[in-house]
């Protein structure tokens, strides 16, 4: 191949990232062990989620260092998702108050 | 290839351009590597069906959901410390991650011997996390959950609990064994031979991926 060895980074900024997930890790545990409710956790989840996913797939899967044309191929078709996640946030939506509308009637 | 050195000086949107319309691969990745990109997007789809579903039942029900909090807490020391084999089972995993990552970084730099302890520390940190989860879940089944009701509230949180980390407990079962099938190889020499360590990548790339999945099961599900 071209690009004979693949990816060869130093050992050190796997070490980083590890420590980084473990630190982003345990923030998300204390979020519920101090019971954070409302828009502040669901915030703080979210954050250190998508902190967490970045740093697996840009450093440790080695997307960062890919060529675009794999970064677009396999980071995009995923955002389809978002309008899935939309439709079915709406349909739950609508069972429920359906539900309500039914039952508690 | 000369061409590739060419594009990769061009502009990144030109590097697409170049990349997806010239009479070459499109991807200067090898094609195993590519194709288990794929195979991945593949799975992002289905877990992502399952997280929606789960998302979607929680949404509509109208009996309370159960707290996962006080659900998978375990009574440690006389008391109830909320979510910890979950907490332990992320640190395992995450650390799992990391030694995979050295492995990788060891097999480009020809150093067998210290990518198959990684890949065999990684395997049995994984083979942990499936003991842990195997824990979990008799505990669950012991109290009562089912995939049709459990004693705390809406009956379809044993159902999303059994299909989600069941699916991803699978993922994890599967990886090790995978994991143990290319460290042998590495051990013997197989890929010295063949001349690239590839393939560590990308069985990397896999447990990487089970990692990822884990990140949003514990925020989803655990957290929520």
């Amino acid at each position: 191949m071209s690009q004979a060895e693949g990816q060869q980074h130093p050992i050190k900024i796997y070490l980083w990232i590890w420590f980084l997930l473990f630190v982003l890790s345990t923030f998300s545990y204390l979020v519920d062990y101090y019971h954070l409710q409302g828009y502040l956790r669901w915030s703080l989840i979210i954050t250190f989620m998508l902190l967490k996913a970045g740093f697996i797939v840009a450093i440790f899967m080695h997307m960062a260092w890919e060529r675009l044309a794999l970064k677009f191929a396999i980071l995009i078709p995923p955002l389809c998702l978002l309008i899935l996640i939309t439709f079915m946030a709406v349909e739950g939506d609508y069972t429920f108050l359906t539900r309500g509308a039914a039952f508690l009637r | 290839m000369a061409h590739d050195a060419e594009a990769a000086a061009l502009p990144p949107l030109r590097q697409v351009a170049t990349d997806f319309a010239s009479d070459k691969q499109a991807f200067s990745v090898p094609w195993g590597k590519a194709m288990m990109w794929i195979f991945l997007l593949s799975d992002t789809f289905i877990f992502t069906c399952f997280l929606t579903s789960y998302m979607n039942v929680r949404m509509s029900t109208t009996v309370p959901w159960p707290y996962p909090s006080q659900v998978f807490a375990l009574h440690i020391g006389g008391q109830d410390i909320p979510l910890i084999l979950i907490a332990i089972m992320t640190f395992v995993l995450i650390t799992s991650s990391g030694t995979m990552a050295m492995a990788v970084n060891y097999g480009y730099r020809r150093n067998r011997r210290n990518t198959v302890l990684l890949m065999v520390a990684t395997a049995a940190l994984g083979a942990t996390f499936v003991s842990m989860q195997a824990f979990e879940w008799t505990k669950l089944i012991m109290e009562g959950v089912r995939p049709w009701g459990n004693p705390w509230g809406a009956p379809q949180f044993g159902s999303a609990f059994f299909m989600i980390t069941g699916f991803h407990g699978l993922h994890v079962s599967a990886g090790v064994i995978y994991l143990l099938v290319v460290a042998n190889r590495v051990r013997k020499g197989f890929y010295e031979k063949r001349g690239s360590y590839e393939m560590v990548e990308i069985a990397g790339l896999y447990w990487h991926f089970v990692d990822l999945v884990w990140v949003f099961i514990f925020a989803f599900f655990y957290l929520w």
